[in-house]
């Protein structure tokens, strides 16, 4: 029996081994709710305020948006649906072409729809809290997540401006990293290595809030079956114990006159 | 009326049927009365989940076939129309995409047995060699769906394979071509491969599944012990330690079915990327041919050989490695359905085979895994050695074994099965 298992376990050992990491940047953490509905509804409202002027969700509707985050439609048409061109029902598509996009950034700017499922949800929520100054770029900032991205720092108005003052990775960052003395957790090498300049219109950690909430919505654009998924899976997993049960106990009686 | 010969109700609809179809005579034949040995284990569970998942498959490639669009522009996006819009089209889609690595999981397991019990040797060399050709069929069959959602890994992963035809001396570069329809994997591609996956491939395995089955039951199972349960039979002519399929092993399945569609429904649910090893993150993004992907690696289950192929650092004989790394690729799966004529032991089950056998039959296991963790991984040198190493290891068990089998000291196989 133990050799059974033991070759049962190798022979399904490559599906279970986790996947290789990406880059060697350090990631900030955030772990998604996609229950955590009012945080939904900023991260809806930062994204069409702040993104939708370059990234499209063309995958995704405004209406399933809205019911699936508890928004009603009235305030979808009136507050997050800027083009009369545009009706409840359709895709969260954008009027900027791709080929004038490309020309002016250096490159288009992507469709955000499945981002999160692409490069995570760790590298989005830091990369958008890693915009730093630096002269040498066309728009005077780059990223230390996404180097030389074409991307302006759009956010400045909300964040404010900040400087690299040491390499993210390096020993400086290491030793300026904070850890947090109550949840242990690190605020991560990258944020250590960035001293703000100019204070925007939120403080620090709203601004991390807020970039959380906007990540937080880019996780459930990414996915929004999860929930339908999570709310029929125990049903379905507790009809299958059960089942499992009743066959067992069939087989049982069937072979008990077998020896 | 109808067929004398065959078994027949005694009236009613079913003699009606019986005497224009033999209904009956197949129920019992292939059911009621096909006598499988009574001590079938835990490995004996994957050739019913086989039939399973194939149907699973079958099934829900069906119902995705009615929504999505084989073309360049529209394959991505009907895919996440499927996900997004379409009434538990989420649910089809995580069938389908978790059933393609379930399959490859249980037919991995399937054959393994298959290995420790010797049920590839006489008389049940057909039933492996249908095998063989359905797992052959089943790849091209893999390997064909994982380009329709034209996502970035569909993309390159069938460039790369692809691309190894162009390996083969003085054709390859047009064959290759021909494979695409095109100079590059465009829509001319994917709507080939659309028609190879949704119709050509299946009735094929269908084919080959039949066959395969069929084969068997023309001379019966084998068992965990290796023996021969004709050899011992009862005044009726019924084998002593045999016991109808239906019901014992039909009632016995559905609980195997039960505990598999337990894992398969959880993966489903929470867990349909599988790490990033069922559904591979870069196909989140749209396939471009422009852009090409920092690392490709083929979907899990080709990864032994993936890593075989790119073992092969040298060139010989004036032909270029990658040429090389095909031919050993090629032959990993090759010298499978030869492996009947390559075991010269008197006994079937590695139960009772001797200490070579099983020191050969682990290392065996062992460096297909390390060669399927290789190839999900970029290669580096000390990784391409170990490659190398673990792909000896794996022909060595081929290669070596009409020697290991014929010279070691087997044990005395019992008169009637075991346990
Ligand atoms: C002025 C136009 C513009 C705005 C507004 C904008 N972006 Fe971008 N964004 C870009 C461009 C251009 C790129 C591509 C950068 C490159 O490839 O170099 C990009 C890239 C990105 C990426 C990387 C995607 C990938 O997979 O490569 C993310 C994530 C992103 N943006 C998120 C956001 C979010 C969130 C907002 C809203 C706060 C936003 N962007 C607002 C232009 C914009
Ligand atoms: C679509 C894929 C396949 C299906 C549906 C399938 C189905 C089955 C079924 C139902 C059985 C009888 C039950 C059992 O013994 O577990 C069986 C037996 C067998 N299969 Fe398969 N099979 C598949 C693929 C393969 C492959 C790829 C191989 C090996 C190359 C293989 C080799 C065998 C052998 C040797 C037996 C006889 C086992 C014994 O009697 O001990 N099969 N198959």
């Amino acid at each position: 029996m133990k050799k059974q298992l033991l070759a049962l376990f190798m022979a399904i050992v490559p599906s279970l081994a986790l996947a290789a990491g990406g880059g060697n940047v350090h990631l900030d953490e955030m772990k998604p709710d996609i229950y955590d509905q009012p945080s939904l509804q900023r991260g809806a409202h930062l994204f069409v305020n702040y993104c939708m002027g370059c990234h499209s969700m063309q995958y995704q509707r405004f209406s399933r948006t809205a019911e699936d985050i508890g928004i009603p439609q009235d305030v979808v048409e009136q507050n997050l649906i800027f083009s009369s061109a545009i009706k409840y029902n359709d895709q969260m598509r954008i009027a900027m072409n791709p080929k004038d996009a490309a020309q002016w950034f250096g490159a288009p700017p992507p469709d955000l729809t499945l981002t999160a499922r692409l490069r995570g949800t760790d590298w989005i929520y830091t990369y958008l809290r890693s915009f730093y100054v630096d002269p040498a770029r066309p728009w005077g900032t780059n990223n230390t997540v996404f180097p030389d991205v074409g991307m302006p720092h759009v956010l400045e108005p909300l964040q404010g401006v900040q400087t690299k003052v040491c390499e993210p990775g390096s020993e400086a960052a290491a030793k300026a990293t904070v850890v947090d003395p109550l949840t242990g957790k690190t605020s991560g090498g990258n944020e250590g290595c960035f001293k703000l300049v100019k204070q925007g219109s939120m403080s620090p950690q709203e601004f991390d809030k807020a970039m959380y909430d906007l990540t937080n919505f880019l996780a459930y654009v990414g996915e929004p079956s999860k929930l339908e998924s999570n709310e029929i899976a125990p049903k379905v997993l507790i009809f299958i114990v059960i089942f499992f049960f009743v066959s067992y106990l069939l087989k049982k009686e069937y072979w008990r006159d077998i020896h | 009326m109808g067929n004398p010969n065959r078994v027949k109700a005694e009236s009613g609809i079913m003699r009606w049927i019986d005497d224009r179809f033999p209904a009956t005579q197949m129920w019992q034949d292939h059911l009621s009365k096909y006598y499988a040995p009574k001590n079938f284990n835990f490995w004996y569970f994957f050739g019913s989940l086989a039939l399973l998942v194939l149907v699973n498959q079958i099934l829900t490639g069906i119902w995705l076939t009615m929504s999505y669009n084989p073309s360049a522009e529209g394959a991505f996006a009907s895919v996440e129309y499927i996900m997004r819009d379409v009434e538990y089209g989420w649910l089809i889609r995580y069938m389908h995409s978790t059933g393609a690595s379930a399959f490859f999981v249980v037919v991995y397991l399937h054959m393994f047995r298959g290995m420790m019990y010797g049920s590839y040797k006489a008389p049940r060399e057909l039933i492996w060699i249908f095998g063989m050709a359905i797992y052959l069929a089943l790849m091209a069959e893999a390997f064909m769906g994982y380009l329709l959602p034209w996502g970035q890994m569909s993309y390159w992963g069938a460039q790369v394979i692809i691309s190894l035809f162009t390996a083969i001396p003085v054709i390859g570069g047009d064959l290759a071509q021909w494979v695409r329809g095109d100079f590059l994997i465009s829509g001319i591609t994917l709507n080939r491969f659309f028609a190879l996956h949704v119709i050509a491939l299946p009735i094929v395995l269908l084919a080959l599944v039949v066959l395969h089955i069929l084969a068997l039951h023309e001379v019966g199972s084998n068992n965990p012990d290796g023996i021969d349960i004709k050899k011992n039979k009862d005044s009726n002519g019924i084998p002593l330690d045999g016991i109808p399929f239906h019901p014992y092993y039909s009632v016995k399945d559905i609980v195997g079915v039960a505990v598999f569609l337990f894992v398969f429904c959880t993966i489903i649910f929470y867990f349909p990327e599988m790490g990033g090893y069922f559904l591979e993150p870069p196909n989140f993004e749209p396939a471009n041919a422009l852009k090409t992907p920092a690392h490709i690696a083929p979907v899990w289950y080709f990864t032994p050989f993936y890593a075989m192929l790119r073992a092969v650092t040298f060139p010989l004989f004036g032909l270029d490695a990658k040429f090389w790394g095909v031919v050993v690729m090629g032959a990993a799966i090759a010298i499978l359905f030869v492996l009947p004529w390559l075991d010269r032991s008197p006994v079937r089950s590695i139960r009772y085979k001797g200490n070579l056998s099983k020191i050969a039959l682990v290392l065996f296991a062992i460096s297909f895994v390390i060669l399927g963790v290789l190839g999900a991984l970029p290669s580096t040198p000390g990784r391409t050695l170990v490659a190398q190493i673990a792909t000896l290891v794996y022909f060595a068990y081929f290669v070596l074994m009409p020697f290991y089998t014929k010279i070691e000291q087997t044990k005395p196989v019992p008169e009637r099965v075991t346990g």
